[in-house]
């Protein structure tokens, strides 16, 4: 016997008793033109817009109800049309994926997915026309619900719209894999599914969301939803007629869905599954049988859900959106003090891109200092050169970059720069006595309340501030290249440093829009150490015989952004080799100095690979380099001595305490490395490989963290 | 330097319906600079031969000029409506006579060459901004006797007016009344009203007030058809015991704004806007602020003396209806008959709402459309009484009659 979908919510709410009910309010209204009684349907989970409305089962089940009784209506000829529209600001954007995180059941999950097809699918069955109107910021299932309609319209004011599931670890579930590529083409469909969300959750503008074909009509946000009606009312009585470019189901849609692999492997390298599920509904549907793709979303969903990638992602997910947002461990911000001008040691590339970012967010007077006049100059000439791209761009207008460029400033004389900073970053050679002398410097002429901060990537923060009269004003201020793209920034508390400068530079960091984390004074920090453990691990294997191809193959089913060795690459050997260096004086244990790399540092390479062919072999020059052991691994078994060594690493790094928390490793990976949700940084996937027990006798995080709950 | 007094022009003009002020109206939950916005998006919409950018100025008359109302309403609503920033624009308060006051100031920019072309309308959301919010009379009004006491209440003022003309009986404002909320119902059926409203989406969440979610707002709410002279006998008079003024002869408290596109004849013409109305005349004037409604009256003595027209010149009125008694006296002051088939003909504010500083501009919509109708009607004009003892009176003629443009 069938469950009724009313039965299926209901048992599906029963399992998630906390959701914020979206309501679906219908409402008469006589159209325009006399175009006859209307009923419009209205989202709202009856909070303000900081609370976008979602569907959990209890909405999904509301919904049901409200197209119960406009079906009624329709059929009794009581309205022309239906509409479905969202509180201000806000159409729906999606699956309330706190519901999802509590499932634990194949079953369930199934229920949720088909419990949603089922009532979205009754909009395109209505005995009238329905129309959805978007009216405001639309993702995931809200997207969907308006794909079931009709009609569509979307509001010029709209500003994000978009399928973020495979984002996440999903496949657009209620519809939005058989439908889009239905009603845009399978090409446009792969770009907003695949694409869009592959590339950091792009979200589109409403113009966009009508150029792409989605929306039949674009209306100004000032009077979006009565320009709507209007427009249904001319829809409705013939005087609009909407016609829709024909979908291309010849090769094209093969050829779109061969695309959407290759971006799919681009980015993920087949690790994680949900791309490759999406594609598989989106080719599928090219026969246009819609019943046959929602069938098949419902099981990829729910195989989705049950897996332990979708799970590592959604923990992602929040570990950016809410820890990143409020870092553990920092203390009371009210204890932070005003930073209204800042001082750059050093006029170099880093100190300059430094000096971008704090004139650009903090807008406040930068001062660059640096040994000569030449630098000093080199370096605001830097600042002002990038303003200027920002101009040309539109990014900013005349007034504002006649405002950053007055802000910005070189000097020659500390005293004259710094005397009235309130906040000054070192970015000098990375040289201990160097810094500690630069500090001193910087000490004798800054205002006692001025926080000294440090780039450093692996020295040692409390020994930097500890020749200092004042060394509780020194934190380590650590940003990772480049500086405008990666968010992460460790903060780095050195034995000394009290609480006030703490706060503040938490507080600089926030306005630095960074994500910042709380790390303790010890060598390399978090995502440093863990690179390098990883990478070294990488070329043990490689300097005791395992040929270097076999040695990066054996980690690309982890699906990182990129090899061991290109990454190197990325990083640069020279610079790699350094922090190897340090991390072995620290940890000789675990940490070896790579002859083969020292040989290829000392050789003046700038990395293993060779690019002629287009794609990276590796460099016969450096292969002649390499003095290489006889002990040859199979791409498994390298990939479990690093994945042990990793975690080791990670074990040891919370028995010391760097971090509070496993949370704010993967937090780090993932801002600061790049490193995949579908992981979830590391730890959900060393848990779910096993490797942590192995290695720790224990998982770095409990059962239903990043993982279906027991 | 030389200089031509140049005629002024009513281009088009447009209004949302009017709401029921209060919790349970359709636009409780609707800002007020919203609905200015939309109306100016609609006349600019209505108007596409009109390049905004060549707008002088935006007009716009809010009594009680704070929130949604405050923030130099013409300008703001400018910006928010999608009009050029190179667009200025400021706000206006002559309480009732806002939008028009909105109109006839524009006009004398366009008179005197400053504009070519600007908005003017009006907006009253009596429903978040109460009559009365936030007022600070001068303690010298009642001190000094400087005004009685009544002043500052409408209805009161409204009843002192009875006591002016002993002949208005409550009989006759009621009967008014009906044949107002008739003659209402008679323009909608025949479509008369419809095509200068703007649509307005309307929000509700309280669910007392009737089904929630987002709806339009297409026709006046306050309208009463079918109205009998026994519903209105029985109702209270709240301003005095055995008084004369009740909810029924009067208008109730409304939410809604007006706007209106105001041009030098020739502009409009170059840039083939309509023509609806030319400016002939306008005149404001004070009275006693305990008899307001009479200042229509002195208003209109002075708007025909500068015209050099007699009342019996003009073929038909839009007299605002704040009440009953105040058309009445006007009427009985020039002896035309209480139904005068020239005198408000669509119905008035009893039916439609009077959301105070948007009405000046309603009364003008509608003179146009009756304009188009009669052609043979060469003046009209357009009175209302305004707060604190005050009148205003515009007269128009008709570009559709024959002997318009020329001498009289």
């Amino acid at each position: 016997m069938s469950t009724t979908t009313a039965e299926l919510l209901k048992g599906a709410a029963e399992l998630f008793p906390d959701e914020v009910v979206t309501q679906a309010h219908v409402r008469h209204l006589e159209l325009p033109h006399g175009a006859g009684k209307f009923a419009l349907i209205t989202l709202d989970n009856g909070l303000d817009h900081t609370k976008p409305t979602t569907f959990g089962p209890q909405s999904l089940a509301n919904l049901n109800a409200a197209v119960d009784q406009v079906e009624a209506e329709a059929k009794a000829g009581d309205i022309v049309g239906v509409g479905l529209t969202g509180k201000p600001f806000i159409f729906a954007v999606g699956a309330d994926l706190k519901g999802v995180e509590l499932l634990k059941q194949h079953s369930d999950a199934l229920a949720i997915g088909k419990g949603g097809h089922d009532v979205f699918k009754r909009l395109a069955g209505l005995a009238v026309p329905t129309f959805a109107y978007y009216n405001g910021a639309a993702m995931g299932g809200g997207v969907e619900a308006g794909l079931h309609c009709t009609y569509r319209t979307v509001s010029k004011a709209l500003p994000a719209f978009s399928l973020p599931e495979v984002f996440l670890g999903l496949v657009p579930g209620w519809g939005g894999c058989a439908l889009l590529p239905n009603l845009i083409g399978a090409e446009k469909a792969v770009q907003v599914i695949i694409e869009n969300s592959l590339n950091q959750n792009r979200q589109l503008k409403g113009k966009q969301v009508f150029e792409l074909g989605i929306a039949d009509a674009l209306f100004e946000g000032a009077d979006f939803l009565e320009q709507s009606l209007l427009w249904t009312a001319k829809v409705l009585n013939g005087d609009v007629k909407v016609e829709r470019p024909e979908v291309d189901r010849g090769e094209a849609w093969d050829q779109a869905v061969a695309k959407g692999r290759f971006i799919a492997d681009g980015k993920v390298h087949g690790a994680a599954p949900a791309a490759y599920r999406a594609l598989d509904i989106i080719a599928a549907a090219k026969d246009g049988d819609l019943q046959a793709g929602f069938d098949a979303e419902d099981q990829a969903l729910a195989d989705l859900i049950m897996g332990g990638e979708l799970r590592a992602g959604l923990y992602a997910f929040n570990l950016v959106q809410k820890r990143g947002k409020r870092p553990a461990g920092a203390p009371d911000k009210n204890l932070a003090r005003p930073v209204s001008k800042v001082g750059v040691v050093g006029a170099g590339l880093m100190a300059s891109q430094l000096a971008l970012l704090f004139l650009r967010r903090l807008e406040v007077p930068v001062v660059l200092t640096d040994i000569d006049q030449e630098r000093v100059d080199k370096g605001v000439g830097y600042v002002h050169a990038e303003i200027d791209k920002l101009l040309g761009k539109g990014r900013i207008n005349q007034d504002k970059a006649n405002r950053l460029k007055a802000l910005v400033t070189g000097v020659l004389d500390k005293a004259e720069g710094f005397a009235d900073a309130d906040f000054i970053i070192e970015a000098v050679f990375e040289e201990i006595g160097v810094k500690q002398q630069v500090f001193a410097e910087v000490e004798a002429v800054a205002p006692a309340h001025a926080i000294l901060a440090t780039n450093t990537s692996s020295l040692s923060v409390t020994e930097m501030a500890s020749k200092l009269k004042h060394p509780e004003r020194v934190v380590g201020f650590h940003f990772f290249n480049p500086v405008a793209v990666l968010p992460l920034l460790e903060i780095v508390r050195g034995e000394q440093t009290d609480d006030a400068s703490l706060a503040t530079a938490f507080g600089v960091a926030k306005k630095l829009k960074k994500t910042a984390v709380l790390v303790k004074d010890a060598p390399a920090f978090v995502v440093n150490r863990i690179l390098t453990r990883f990478m070294g691990e990488v070329q043990n294997v490689i300097d005791e015989g395992t040929p270097v191809a076999v040695a990066e193959k054996g980690v690309e089913p982890l699906g990182l952004p990129m090899s061991p060795l290109v990454l190197l690459e990325l990083v640069g050997p020279a610079i790699g080799l350094h922090v190897s260096e340090t991390l072995n004086r620290a940890f000789p244990e675990r940490f070896k100095v790579s002859p083969n790399l020292k040989a290829v540092v000392d050789a003046g390479k700038r990395g293993f690979y060779v690019y002629d062919s287009g794609k990276p072999e590796l460099d016969p020059e450096v292969q002649a380099l390499l003095q290489q052991g006889d002990s040859v691994l199979t791409e498994e078994q390298v990939r479990d001595r690093v994945l042990d060594a990793v975690a080791q690493e990670i074990g040891l790094m919370l028995d010391e305490g760097v971090v509070a928390e496993a949370q704010d490793i993967d937090l780090c990976l993932i801002t600061g490395a790049g490193w995949p949700f579908h992981l979830g940084g590391i730890t959900p996937y060393l848990d779910r490989a096993g490797v942590s027990e192995r290695v720790t006798g224990k998982r770095f995080l409990e059962q239903g963290v990043a993982s279906v709950p027991a | 330097m030389p200089r031509t007094v140049r005629d002024v022009v009513f281009v088009d003009g447009v209004r949302t319906p009017f709401g029921k002020a209060g919790p349970k109206g359709i636009y409780h939950e609707t800002r007020a600079d919203d609905l200015v916005v939309k109306s100016i998006r609609e006349l600019l919409r209505r108007n596409p031969n009109l390049d905004p950018a060549t707008i002088d100025e935006v007009a716009i008359a809010a009594t009680t000029q704070i929130g949604d109302q405050g923030l130099t309403l013409g300008r703001t609503a400018g910006i928010l409506a999608g009009l050029p920033q190179s667009v200025p624009g400021y706000s206006i308060d002559r309480m009732c006579a806002g939008a028009l006051t909105a109109v006839t100031a524009v006009a004398g920019g366009v008179a005197f060459g400053a504009y070519d072309v600007a908005v003017a309308g009006g907006v009253e959301h009596m429903g978040r901004h109460p009559m009365g919010e936030g007022v600070d009379p001068n303690p010298r009004f009642v001190s000094e006797k400087l005004v009685d006491e009544s002043a500052l209440f409408m209805g009161m003022t409204a009843e002192n007016l009875h006591d002016r003309y002993p002949s208005i009986t409550k009989q006759r404002a009621d009967e008014y009344a009906v044949r107002s909320q008739e003659k209402a119902a008679k323009a909608y059926a025949d479509g008369k009203i419809q095509a200068d409203l703007v649509p307005i989406s309307v929000r509700r969440t309280n669910e007392e007030a009737g089904e929630t979610g987002w709806g339009l707002a297409t026709a006046d709410e306050p309208m009463r058809p079918g109205t009998t002279l026994e519903n209105l006998a029985g109702l209270k008079t709240p301003f005095r015991t055995h008084g004369r003024v009740t909810a029924g002869n009067a208008a109730g408290l409304n939410d809604g704004a007006t706007a209106s596109l105001i041009a030098s004849e020739d502009f409009a013409r170059e840039n083939n806007l309509p023509v609806k109305m030319r400016l002939v005349s306008y005149a404001f004037a004070g009275v006693e602020p305990e008899v307001m409604g009479y200042g229509p009256i002195p208003a209109t003595e002075k708007a025909l003396a500068k015209s050099g027209l007699s009342i019996d010149d003009i073929g038909l009125f839009e007299v605002n209806e704040a009440f009953a008694v105040q058309v009445l006296a006007f009427l009985e002051h020039y002896g035309i008959a209480d139904d005068d088939a020239r005198v408000n003909q669509y119905g008035g504010a009893i039916a439609f709402g009077h959301p105070l500083a948007s009405s000046g501009v309603r009364l003008m919509t509608q003179l146009a459309r009756q304009f188009e109708e009669q052609p043979e009607v060469r003046y009209g004009l357009t009175t209302m009484c305004v707060g604190f003892g005050m009148g205003a009176t515009v007269i128009w003629e008709n570009p559709h009659h024959k002997d318009a443009g020329g001498d009289k």
